[in-house]
């Protein structure tokens, strides 16, 4: 059912990389503000990007990546996600990611004066974004 | 005339270190190659950031905010992006050069050195070393960047430093690099830079001073890693061409040296039949 009226460029950026550059139909991706899902003549909007599932929406299917920090451009035809960390779901460890979850849960609740807290929960979001979208898969 | 010892002797050091060099030459190929490519694959990051930051800046012009204002401090923070290693050519100095010449006062420049090559000189010169990164060099990875940006950033807002520069190789091609000064903060654009067409009215999500607040630490770290990520690819590509010369140059001497060792054996064979034949004459 590709409609080409409905598609739109997306592209997915990645200080290595260019991680993705296709058409799709509706992508969804997690912002500071919350879950989005961005069809085609959205209002042009920039915001940022939280750890997240990235779901890329094509006209053969859907694509699932992991995204960790940046920000998204949004335009009417076009969505570009600047990501600083950007990993397909078959790229994920997830050994590594429990492991740095766990971590990450120690540290928080371990509660000393000298932890980096912002850091601690950063880590474990990540982690467990890392593991939700192995998940999905 | 030197003795046929001296010469041999002469020529063979001078072999051995044309082996050295040519050997280095190899070796800063392969990874100039590599380094290119990772220079080449960094660039669409970080042209679309420029844009977006420029185009955010552009429709923000009545917002403040401190990274767009300079801050309290007079002091300068310099990020200077160097070489661990010598035999670079002029890879190295040309850098320090560019902030020994600036206009700034030795006094209210605060260096954070990545490579120790940069570090020792401005060091000798008298700078103030606030911070050395220089493992970083080795090899250049994005966690690395946001880890120095963050630091630097810190500083500014605390108000420690009023101003941050960076002091690099831009990488134009294999054959050509060329050092650059940059001003970082506050963040300063040229109109012209700015291709997209201003007609788009963006929204942004908080708000503009929040995505600006997040924003622009990415676009930092985004012109540090793209700036380590060049120096890499520039240093291996100077070391290539100061190597290739050191070959062709001992190429030069060795060919001398050998034809100069010719002459010494000849004439000391010359010399031999001579005193045989004046000796033989003289029995006679």
């Amino acid at each position: 059912m590709a409609d080409n009226e409905k598609m739109f460029q997306v592209q997915v950026i990645t200080p290595d990389r260019i991680f993705y550059t296709g058409e799709a139909e509706m992508i969804e991706f997690t912002t500071n503000s919350g879950q989005i899902g961005v069809y085609k003549n959205h209002i042009p909007l920039t915001t940022v990007l939280a750890p997240g599932a990235v779901i890329i929406h094509e006209a053969e299917g859907e694509k699932i990546a992991a995204v960790h920090a940046g920000f998204a451009e949004i335009l009417s035809n076009q969505v570009t996600l600047l990501a600083e960390i950007a990993e397909w779901a078959d790229e994920i460890d997830v050994g590594r990611a429990e492991a740095a979850k766990k971590r990450a849960e120690d540290r928080l609740s371990a509660k000393t004066a000298d932890i980096d807290l912002a850091r601690a929960e950063f880590a474990l979001r990540k982690a467990l974004t890392r593991i939700d979208v192995k998940d999905m898969k | 005339m030197a003795s046929m010892r001296d010469i041999k002797r002469r020529r063979s050091s001078i072999q051995s270190t044309q082996q050295i060099t040519k050997a280095m030459k190899l070796v800063s190929t392969v990874k100039l190659q590599k380094a290119k490519n990772r220079a080449e694959e960094t660039n669409p990051y970080f042209n679309y950031m420029y844009q977006t930051v420029i185009s955010m800046l552009k429709r923000s012009g009545t917002i403040r905010h401190p990274y767009l204002s300079a801050g309290e401090s007079a002091k300068k923070a310099v990020v200077v992006i160097t070489s661990n290693r010598g035999l670079a050519g002029g890879y190295n100095s040309n850098v320090v050069k560019l902030v020994t010449d600036s206009t700034f006062q030795k006094d209210e420049v605060k260096i954070f050195a990545i490579g120790s090559k940069g570090k020792d000189a401005l060091e000798r010169r008298g700078y103030e070393i606030a911070e050395d990164y220089s493992t970083v060099m080795e090899a250049p990875v994005y966690e690395d960047a946001a880890a120095i940006c963050k630091q630097i950033l810190k500083a500014f807002q605390e108000g420690e430093i009023g101003e941050i520069y960076l002091a690099y190789t831009h990488f134009k091609n294999t054959v050509s690099h060329e050092p650059k000064l940059l001003k970082l903060l506050p963040v300063e654009f040229n109109e012209e830079d700015s291709t997209e067409d201003s007609n788009i009215l963006m929204n942004y999500e908080p708000n503009e001073e929040e995505a600006l607040d997040l924003i622009i630490p990415k676009y930092i770290t985004s012109l540090f890693y793209g700036a380590l990520v060049e120096a890499a690819a520039s240093e291996n590509g100077a070391r290539m061409q100061a190597m290739d010369s050191a070959t062709s140059n001992a190429e030069e001497m060795i060919g001398d040296l050998s034809l100069k060792y010719n002459r010494a054996r000849q004439g000391s064979i010359t010399q031999e039949l001579t005193e045989i034949i004046a000796g033989a004459s003289a029995i006679s």
